[in-house]
Formats: structure tokens, sequence, C-alpha cells
């Protein structure tokens, strides 16, 4: 009977990951490095009271999220002595005896006839037995997975200290196909990889997708007219605008802070500048003028300073100089290759791609103090994108000559990579908070 | 004068196979001995059948077989449309001159022609700054055109950067071919 069931659910489960693949492309999470250090927290399968079977597993979904951090380290389920789906039923020594520090019960509830479903939640300090959260949460059936978030980011901020950012969203770019028939596709998706959304198809390249502070727009650099162009796109309307359709290059756009306007590279000068481009006015300002190479320009947190890569000394360096331009000061002095740097959330440091041998890695610049430190090795990696709670850093690498994008916990080392299911994925971009 | 023409085609065509053996001297071609051969015979028998000509007839033949003779030279460098670059280099290699100045002269020749010189750079590194190298290396050759004779009307520049490899492997054997500029007539 139970070897029946779970023949079932295998059966429920690979249909689903069948048509998600052909409806959506969704990206696979696969945890590459885990954390020794991390924190053991059980999260035990939601009770069922609707009498029908869940379209999502809150739990493991719950779970999956809280393990990819790297910070916290999940019971399997295999090994939980008890089910539990409310306090009152909770055992603690079972807990205990398992080494368990946290311990997180929920249910999900539909009134009869409703289409709403309640999810309740609590989440428990083992050790003193205290209940840290207690809540109740509604939702329709399709934001069951957006309910399933919001409480892992609860709890992640509750047990860590630290906000959660699964309810946020990656931008990236898919490719299929080589040669002359290929398929660029912009998509959005979750944080997860799952859900993804169809942003724009191109045959042409699209590269630098950048998202707006308010994580409803997304710029980016299509090459549909033959030659780059700067477009931005509403991601929950469709509506598309050409920002920048100079001659020569346009691309890498780079939103101010605060939304009004766009960091860009040019080239209708000669070569490859820094300007500003003020999107209700659309008033162009030119920030660096150099016959070398200025690109990826990057704003700082606080919207005072620009970083970008220059050739001017001989090779590409990051040089960081005053959003309103002015003389630009090297800020990378090792090794020859140093480009496309990102700030971090409190903006103290900034993460870029450093060649180190023949290996492209992801570097952090720590500004205050001139240390750099090396945070991933596996040789082809570049388009650092940082979380919106400053924790991880998303990039695009290389697995067996197969683009794909990785995830590295900041502080503490973890890694997981999110491979499409065919072709490669890069240009990866995390998405601000969203509101709702 | 048609006649004279079609007598001295086998002297062009000879001339022609000679100019373009020694003009492609970086394919193996050259060293294959039947070539060179066969251009020598196709002479004899050119020069034989061109026997009852006057003189300055002759001169003319001459002159007008070395033109044509330069024209196919001009037009087998003119096949070579694809220039490779080091690794964040920009510099045009020394092989690249010749070809470009064939193609300059002909674009100077003829200045209704049209030319996109497309850009592309290997996959390390960054998209974007990949992108600012093929633009820079394929205004390069813009320039090195430019000073050879050709019009500036006349060149368009685009850069792809990393997108679109010839060769997807991820070594140097691929990356070098991939580091490039692509000249394309219109």
């Amino acid at each position: 009977m139970n070897g029946f069931r779970s023949i079932v659910k295998v059966v429920i489960a690979l249909v689903g990951i069948w048509m998600s693949a052909r409806v959506h492309a969704d990206l696979v999470i696969e945890i590459t490095q885990g954390v020794r250090s991390a924190i053991p927290v059980a999260v035990v399968p939601f009770g069922n009271q609707v009498g029908t079977n869940l379209p999502e597993d809150i739990a493991q979904i719950i779970s999956e999220n809280l393990q990819r951090t790297g910070d916290l380290k999940p019971l399997t389920r295999e090994n939980m002595l008890s089910l539990p789906t409310r306090g009152e039923d909770v055992f603690f020594r079972d807990w205990n005896v398992l080494g368990q520090r946290y311990l997180l019960v929920g249910s999900v509830n539909r009134d009869p006839g409703s289409t709403i479903y309640r999810v309740r939640y609590e989440l428990f300090d083992v050790q003193s037995q205290k209940r840290l959260i207690g809540k109740e949460v509604a939702g329709t059936e399709g934001q069951l997975r957006d309910i399933a978030h919001s409480i892992s980011d609860i709890v992640y901020e509750m047990l860590t200290g630290i906000p959660g950012v699964f309810a946020t969203r990656i931008a990236y770019v898919t490719l299929e196909g080589t040669g002359t028939k290929v398929q660029y596709k912009l998509e959005v998706a979750d944080a997860d990889g799952r859900r993804s959304r169809l942003i724009f198809r191109s045959s042409q390249p699209i590269i630098s997708p950048a998202w707006a502070p308010t994580a409803t727009k997304l710029a980016y650099v299509s090459f549909e007219s033959g030659r780059p162009a700067i477009y931005v796109q509403d991601v929950e309307t469709g509506l598309r605008t050409k920002v920048a359709s100079y001659p020569g290059i346009n691309s890498a756009p780079n939103w101010s802070p605060d939304g009004t306007r766009l960091a860009m590279t040019l080239s209708k000068d000669g070569n490859p500048e820094i300007y500003v481009l003020d999107l209700k006015t659309t008033k162009l300002t030119r920030l660096t003028n150099h016959w070398a190479i200025d690109t990826e320009p990057s704003w700082s947190p606080d919207g005072q300073t620009i970083v970008f890569t220059s050739d001017r000394g001989g090779g590409p360096q990051i040089y960081r100089m005053s959003a309103g331009g002015g003389v630009p000061q090297r800020v990378t002095f090792e090794g020859k290759y140093n480009a496309r740097a990102r700030y971090s959330m409190d903006g103290k440091a900034i993460y870029f791609v450093h060649q180190l041998g023949s290996r492209f890695s992801l570097a952090k610049l720590d500004l205050e103090n001139a240390t750099t430190s090396i945070l991933t090795e596996t040789g082809m990696d570049e388009s650092p994108s940082v979380a919106p709670n400053g924790a991880m850093v998303i990039y695009a690498t290389q697995v067996r000559g197969k683009g794909i994008l990785a995830v590295v916990g900041v502080n503490s080392g973890s890694k997981f990579s999110l491979p499409a299911l065919s072709g490669d994925v890069r240009e990866p971009a995390w998405s601000p908070y969203i509101k709702r | 004068m048609r006649t004279s023409a079609f007598k001295m085609l086998p002297l062009v065509l000879a001339t022609a196979l000679f100019a373009g053996c020694s003009s492609t001297d970086t394919q193996p071609m050259m060293d294959d001995g039947m070539n060179g051969g066969a251009a020598g015979t196709s002479e004899t028998t050119g020069l034989g059948m061109g026997g009852g000509l006057s003189e300055s007839e002759l001169a003319e033949q001459q002159r007008l077989a070395e033109l044509k003779a330069q024209e196919a030279e001009a037009g087998a460098l003119r096949e070579v449309r694809t220039f490779y670059f080091e690794f964040d280099q920009t510099v045009l290699r020394p092989e690249a001159q010749t070809p470009l100045r064939a193609h300059a002269a002909f674009l100077a020749a003829n200045p209704s022609a049209q030319v996109v010189l497309n850009g592309y750079a290997d996959e390390r590194g960054t998209k974007e700054y990949n992108l600012a190298l093929g633009e820079r290396r394929a205004k390069a050759v813009e320039r090195f055109l430019v000073v050879n004779g050709a019009g500036e009307g006349q060149l368009e520049v685009v850069s792809f950067g990393e997108e679109f490899p010839v060769d997807y492997g991820h070594d140097e054997g691929a990356w070098s071919k991939n580091r490039r500029v692509v000249l394309e007539y219109k």
C-alpha cells in the first residue's frame, strides 16, 4: 500500500517536472557545497486539512529554501520520529534527541466552498520549548509557492538575523542551439529557479539584464536590430521601450538607486564611454572622456559613486568616480584582469571578475581596507549579481562546457547551482525585494 | 580585339593561377608542385598561340595580362575576410595587412561598395568588456582600411562581443578562432 502510494507520488512528481520543463524551462537547483556549521532545523510536513491532495508541498519548499542558504541544515523527513502539525502535538524530546535546534510545524486548511487556502505555522526553539513565531497566511492555489517563500523569509530572518530573499526573483538569459540557428530568451524565475516566465525572445543576442530598484522593470541589451541597443521592459505588463540606440555600442545598463537614471556604455563618440541617461527628461550626460574602453558602470547603493571597468592602464581594471563624473580613481591593483564590478549592499565592498592564472574567478574587494578575497574557483565565472540581503551572489559559470548559474554564500561559502534543463543559462540578475 | 583577348585567355589564366598560388602563401597549396607545373605549361601554350602578333600588340597583351593578374591576385587576397587577434589585444597581426590593403584598394576603386566589419571576442572575461573589445578590433580594421584608401562612409562597425563563436570549444584552439573581425560585403 505504502509502496503503491510512493510510486504514484513519483509519477506525479515526474509528470510535474515534465510539465514544468515543457512550459517554463525552469532551472534546477543542485547544492554543490554545504556548510558544516549550519544550524539544524526540522521542517515537519505540513498537515493537510483540505481533504484533497495539495498542489504544493509547502514544507518541502521551505526546507529546500533554507538548505540552499548554507546557514541552516533541515532534517530529512525519513529521520523524523513524529510528524506534529501544531504546537500542542510537539514532543520536544524527539527533536532534542535528533539534535535539532529549531522546529517548524504547520498545516493547510481551506473553508468549504472557498478557493482560499489558509496556512498556519509555528516555529519553536527546541531547547527552551519556546514558540518563536505563530502565524497564519492566506492565498489562492497559485499563491501557495509565494506563501512558502514568505514563510521561508520570516523563519530565515528569525534564525539568522538576515532577511530572506526567497520571495525575490532572478532574471537570466538562456541560449539554445548553435551557429546561426540560436534562440536567446530573457526569462524571470523565482529565486529557486521555478515558475520561469519568458520576458523576451530573439534569434539575436540578449545580454546584461538589470533590475530597476522597484523590481518591476528590466533594462537589457538586445541585438534584435542587428546591433546592440538598450531596452527597458515592464515585467508585468510587457510594455517595452527602446532607450538607447546610438551608432556603435549601447550597452551595460545599470539603474541608479532611485530608479530615475540609467548608467550605460555608449560608443557613439568613437569609443566606449560611461553615460547617464535621465529616464524622465531623456537627458544624456557623459561621465568619462578617455580613448580607452570604459564600460560596465555600477552605482553605489547611496547613489554617490559609480564604479566601472577601464583598460586605460593597459588591461581591464576597476575604477571609481563620483556619480556626477570627475577624475576616476583606480581601485583594483591585484592581477591583470579585473572587471564588471557590483557593489555589496552596504557599499563597503565590490564583487567582480578576477583573472587568476588561466582562470576567471569571482573576487571581493573590501574598499575600506583594500583586501581582495577569491570567492569562486570554477574557472569561467562571470556576471556577479548581489542578492538584496547582501548575503549571496549569483553568477554565471560553466560546468563541462555548459553555461549554468551558481550562487555563493558571501560569508558561509556555501554554493549551489541552477542549471537549465537544456541549453546554456547566463547573465543572471538578482531582483531587489519585491513589494507586494 | 575580341579575338586577341580570346587568344590571350590561356596566358591570363596561367598568370592568374600563378598569382593565385603566390598570394596564398599561408595555405598548404603552395607546397603542391602540381599547380606550379600546370601554370608553366599553360604559359608556354599561350605564348605559342600569340606567335603571330606584332611586338606592340604583344606588349599591350602583356600589360593587360599583368593587370588581370594583379586583379586576380587582389581578388584572391580579398577572399581573406577573417582577421584574428591575440587575447585582450586589438592590434592587427602582420599577416592581415596584405589582404586588408587589397580590400582597401577595392573599396577605393568601387565607391559604392559597402562593408560591415563584425568584431568578436572569445568567451573569457566579461561580456560587456568583450563587446567593447570586439568593437575596438573592428575599428582597428576600419582605420587600416581608411588609411589605405577606403572611404569612411563605406565602412560600418558592429560588435557582437563573445556571442556567435565559430568554435564552441573551451580551449585556446577555439578561442583563437573566435577572437576575430569578419569583413562582410553588403
